[in-house]
């Protein structure tokens, strides 16, 4: 009989579609690490969630209410599925989620569920809202940005900033725009989708590489990998992405987690211009869907994240291997009609 | 008489090939040559001097000593915009 630690970690970002959630690369990582067995626990919150299917990945999966419906109700649901599994750790993976699970995650550790997540505070920070006031305060490049909620407000914004400017929305996306009226077909659809504030962001032209890092909520960070996109979809998400050697960009990310003390995984989007000047340009709260990555090169952050969450001592990662690549692809995953309707009407499978 | 434009001292970092691929570990950059530029390559990873790169060449293939020196020159242009030479 295996004397490795038995988990039971639930993790939510099921959706590995073509913009995909971070939930199976985590998952992916969490199963590639030897030292403890695992139960996946799939926490989703649509039927057509690839992972919920991929049963080689996630054990069982259970619907969650969405962020929308409150605490209340996701804690009564984390509840319901705890007593049936009992769970030993939630790793959430969307950004809109997050507020939510943090908000609860107290009474989830009375249940004995952990979380290692950032606190309220260090999550307003890094939002876009507040990104370059936190920058100003610690000395990170941000481009400057205007936070508006109405579409007549771009003109004001445009004003002080040349075209083209970068349109974002609350939460995900951003297109660039190159006039004011594709300025405000962005501001339209944006606010549809993702609700008000709309942030319009000075565009800084350069190289587009991400940081996925990972803090202890002591000031210290246990791992950092820099990676730069090799071809990005129109979503602007990585197709392909390759680990850099850089120790500017680590520096940059063990000075963000300095300063915020962050809690957890996080990502940082940087833009590096022509000058090699680093511009943060968004701090995700999580981890990012090429998490992979950061295990596959010799520094596995999910796992690193559970083991702290239990409240393991952690060393921190040194090295990585530079030139891991990773290429994204598509897979049509097969499977019946009865498995669909599991999901739908009993909101488990 | 050789002239040279820019130091010829690749980044310690770039990592090539015999196959004549190249990688910037600090850019995610690379790049594919041809066999001679993938020679001159591995000439300069080894620490050769221009002078000595050019003598190599010349009695590798036929070809006139101006020509050799034209094309490393412009060889090295390449090499220093895309940001591979230690400047």
């Amino acid at each position: 009989m295996s004397t490795k630690k038995q988990l039971v970690i639930a993790v939510t970002a099921l959706n590995n579609i073509d913009s995909p959630g971070p939930g199976i690369p985590v998952i992916r990582a969490l199963r590639d690490c030897d030292d403890f067995e695992m139960r996946i626990i799939g926490l989703s919150y649509e039927s057509l969630e690839p992972g919920i299917y991929m049963k080689d990945l996630v054990d069982k999966t259970y619907q969650i209410p969405y962020p929308s419906a409150g605490t209340e109700m996701l804690l009564s649901r984390l509840l319901a599925i705890n007593d049936i599994e009992k769970i030993d750790l939630i790793i959430p993976n969307f950004d809109a989620e997050l507020y939510n699970f943090i908000k609860i995650s107290d009474k989830l550790k009375d249940a004995g569920m952990a979380t290692f997540l950032p606190t309220l505070d260090q999550l307003d920070a890094r939002d876009k809202i507040n990104l370059f006031s936190f920058g100003k305060k610690h000395d990170f490049k941000v481009p400057e940005d205007k936070t508006i909620y109405s579409v007549d407000k771009i003109l004001d914004a445009v004003n002080d900033f040349e075209f083209p400017i970068v349109v974002k929305g609350k939460y995900y996306e951003a297109t660039v725009a190159y006039t004011i009226e594709q300025a405000e077909k962005s501001f339209h659809r944006l606010n549809a989708k993702w609700g008000l504030p709309v942030i319009i962001q000075q565009f800084i032209s350069g190289s587009e590489i991400n940081v996925a890092a990972l803090g202890d909520g002591k000031g210290n960070m246990i791992s950092a990998v820099p990676m730069r996109k090799l071809y990005i979809t129109d979503k602007g998400k990585a197709w392909a992405g390759i680990t850099l050697q850089d120790e500017s960009l680590i520096e940059l990310a063990r000075r963000f987690i300095a300063a915020t003390k962050w809690k957890g995984g996080f990502e940082l989007e940087i833009m590096r211009t022509k000058e090699g000047d680093p511009y943060i340009m968004e701090v995700n709260p999580r981890f990012p869907a090429w998490i992979y990555l950061t295990a596959a090169s010799g520094q596995n952050q999910p796992a690193a994240l559970v083991k702290m969450a239990l409240g393991e001592n952690v060393v921190p990662y040194k090295t990585y291997e530079v030139g891991k690549m990773f290429i994204r692809y598509s897979w049509d995953l097969i499977t019946n009609i009865d498995q669909f309707q599991q999901i739908s009407a009993f909101g488990e499978l | 008489m050789l002239k040279l434009k820019f130091a010829m001292k690749l980044k310690s970092n770039i990592a090539t090939s015999e196959s004549g691929f190249v990688f910037n570990p600090a850019t995610g950059d690379s790049f594919s040559s041809n066999p001679v530029a993938a020679e001159i390559l591995l000439l300069l990873k080894d620490n050769n001097s221009l002078k000595e790169i050019k003598q190599i060449i010349l009695s590798r293939y036929e070809v006139e000593s101006s020509q050799v020196e034209k094309d490393l020159d412009d060889f090295l242009t390449h090499l220093k915009e895309n940001n591979l030479l230690e400047l």
